[in-house]
């Protein structure tokens, strides 16, 4: 088998004398979908924010390996405590449990600084307008239309972010983050809030960008509906650390995940 | 009525050059939410550095325009790189920090330089040469309009409309709008965060130079202090439009600045101040976020 895209291992967060995440493993094959699920507090969102830079691990390695757009093998890098804005540009893209679009700003806007690391023009290149640069920002415009017809929001495009309905604002949200090029997709709760009939449309998009855009998926998720009809594999974590991992139908019987779930029985008489 | 035109157009001078630096003070806040005190000194640097330039290329015996254009590029570029500077060395390292501490810092970076200034120049006013020309054409205004108010008013415009072209449709425009709205989230997006803010700065203090060199032309002398008094006026012109709003701090600039003149021709120069405050009292008590700022409701 390939290196692993993201290879986590022994990755240990300390906040004072709280250790949020202890020694956890995780790794993430090309083409996966995977999920990441826990009881509330397990350190699922710590460990989103360790690997994309927002905090800097007390331990532990972040492993990733790039796929080259040729298909040839590329070099692993260790990418702790790199700043966000370095971590999307070697390929990883996150969303938010709660709403984080730039509201005052067009849907098409939004996209587009999606794309603001792909591109080099500076300062000077706007005052100067000059050729190369008209034709990069006319790139941009392009690209960025593309997404929004491929996440089928192309009729909203130059309306303002917040005056969306729930469900678009978080497609719109994955939109964005599809626009930096990712070759791994870090979803936390997509389905937070939606409908049924929403939640549905979800898996078939996570599915779609796996299967068209050739990007791997890590969601945290509390809807088990969806992670259990998603999911190659699934990594359980409780009290910062890893408890199982394994195939949705292993999870689904595996008695440490349960109790995790649903508390252990108490013997009454001791 | 020509009192009138007259008062109109020494207010719209004023409102000009307090927008110039207003802007300053509004991008800042709006990005980082600090109140850059410094401010101000970067307007007074760009004042003496384009005095200083002119001295020297008057020496040489450049014509009047060239030396006009000189100075006011050298003061853009010099003012430029003290913004630069000040925020890399006085806010930067306190990113993280609880809000008053850079607060401080800046309150001291001001302190420095107006000190600065004062040591390695001087403690009097220095004349300043009118580096705007009389125009011919204007002679029939000239009871009311001097060239020096028609350029300071060509000139905002012309700067406004440019900012507002770089701010709407540019990509480093659409970054620095991103991380006023949430600076974490555009960082994930792989907005160098940093990069934008020193870019704010540096538009900031170049805008700075610009009123500095208007006015300073306008008025005739400057000295190291010119920077409080005119940051103090500009802060209070970006809270009265609604700070963190680019279009509030233009409407506050305008409105300060006609309050100002007005109040100096009909009533009497001693009161120009209390009516300019006195205005920002009663606009804050009826809109607390300013004219155009958002009006914010605390979450429970």
């Amino acid at each position: 088998m390939a290196d692993p895209l993201l290879n986590v291992q022994n990755l240990t967060m300390d906040f004072g004398g709280l250790r949020a995440l202890d020694h956890v493993n995780i790794d993430i094959q090309q083409n996966e979908i995977i999920a990441l699920i826990g009881p509330n507090g397990a350190g699922k969102t710590t460990f989103f924010n360790c690997i994309t830079g927002i905090y800097t691990p007390t331990g532990g390695d972040i492993l990733i390996t790039a796929p080259l757009r040729s298909g040839a093998a590329s070099k692993t890098e260790r990418i702790n405590g790199l700043k966000p804005n370095q971590v999307t540009e070697k390929g990883m893209a996150r969303t938010f449990q709660n709403i984080r679009l730039f509201p005052n700003m067009t849907v098409l806007e939004n996209v587009m600084i999606g794309r603001h690391c792909r591109t080099r023009s500076g300062i000077l290149g706007a005052v100067l307008r000059n050729h190369t640069m008209v034709r990069e920002e006319q790139a941009v415009v392009d690209a960025s239309y593309q997404i929004l017809e491929k996440i089928g929001l192309s009729r909203f495009v130059n309306d303002l972010a917040k005056n969306l309905p729930y469900g678009a604002q978080r497609r719109l949200e994955i939109a964005r983050a599809l626009a930096t090029e990712p070759f791994l997709l870090l979803l936390d709760e997509p389905a937070a809030g939606m409908n049924p009939h929403e939640t549905l449309e979800l898996d078939t998009l996570i599915t779609r960008i796996r299967n068209e855009e050739k990007v791997s998926i890590l969601l945290i998720e509390h809807d088990m509906k969806l992670v259990m009809s998603l999911s190659d594999r699934i990594f359980v974590m409780d009290y910062g650390k890893k408890i199982a991992q394994g195939t949705p139908e292993e999870i689904r019987n595996n008695p440490m995940v349960i109790k995790a779930y649903l508390g252990e029985e108490c013997d009454v008489e001791s | 009525m020509e009192y009138f035109l007259e008062l109109f157009m020494g207010g719209l001078t004023r409102g000009s050059i307090y927008a110039l630096i207003a802007l300053g003070y509004t991008m800042v806040y709006g990005i980082i939410e600090l109140i850059n005190f410094a401010h101000g000194e970067i307007y007074m640097i760009g004042a003496f550095t384009a005095l200083i330039t002119a001295s020297v290329l008057a020496v040489m015996g450049v014509h009047q325009f060239a030396i006009m254009a000189i100075a006011m590029l050298a003061a853009i570029v010099y003012s430029s790189a003290y913004g630069f500077t000040v925020e890399k060395i006085a806010y930067k390292p306190l990113r993280h920090a609880p809000r008053l501490s850079p607060l401080i810092s800046a309150i001291g970076m001001s302190i420095f330089l107006q000190n600065y200034v004062l040591l390695a120049q001087t403690s009097d006013f220095l004349p300043f040469p009118s580096l705007i020309p009389d125009f011919k054409f204007l002679e029939p205004y000239s009871n009311y309009l001097r060239p020096t108010e028609l350029v300071i008013l060509l000139t905002t415009a012309v700067v406004m409309v440019f900012l507002t072209l770089l701010i709407k449709f540019t990509k480093i425009g659409k970054a620095m709008r991103a991380t006023a709205q949430d600076r974490t989230m555009a960082m994930l997006l792989g907005v160098n965060v940093n990069r934008v803010i020193s870019t704010t700065f540096v538009i900031g203090s170049a805008l700075a130079a610009i009123g500095g060199v208007l006015i300073a032309s306008h008025i005739g002398q400057i000295n190291f202090f010119i920077g409080f008094i005119a940051g103090i006026k500009a802060f209070t012109a970006a809270v009265l439009g609604g700070i963190g709003s680019i279009p509030g701090a233009v409407l506050g600039s305008f409105i300060l600045g006609l309050t100002e003149s007005f109040a100096t021709g009909y009533v009497s120069s001693d009161y120009e101040d209390v009516f300019a405050f006195a205005l920002l009292v009663l606009i804050l008590i009826f809109r607390p976020g300013g004219l155009l700022g958002k009006s914010t409701t605390q979450k429970v």
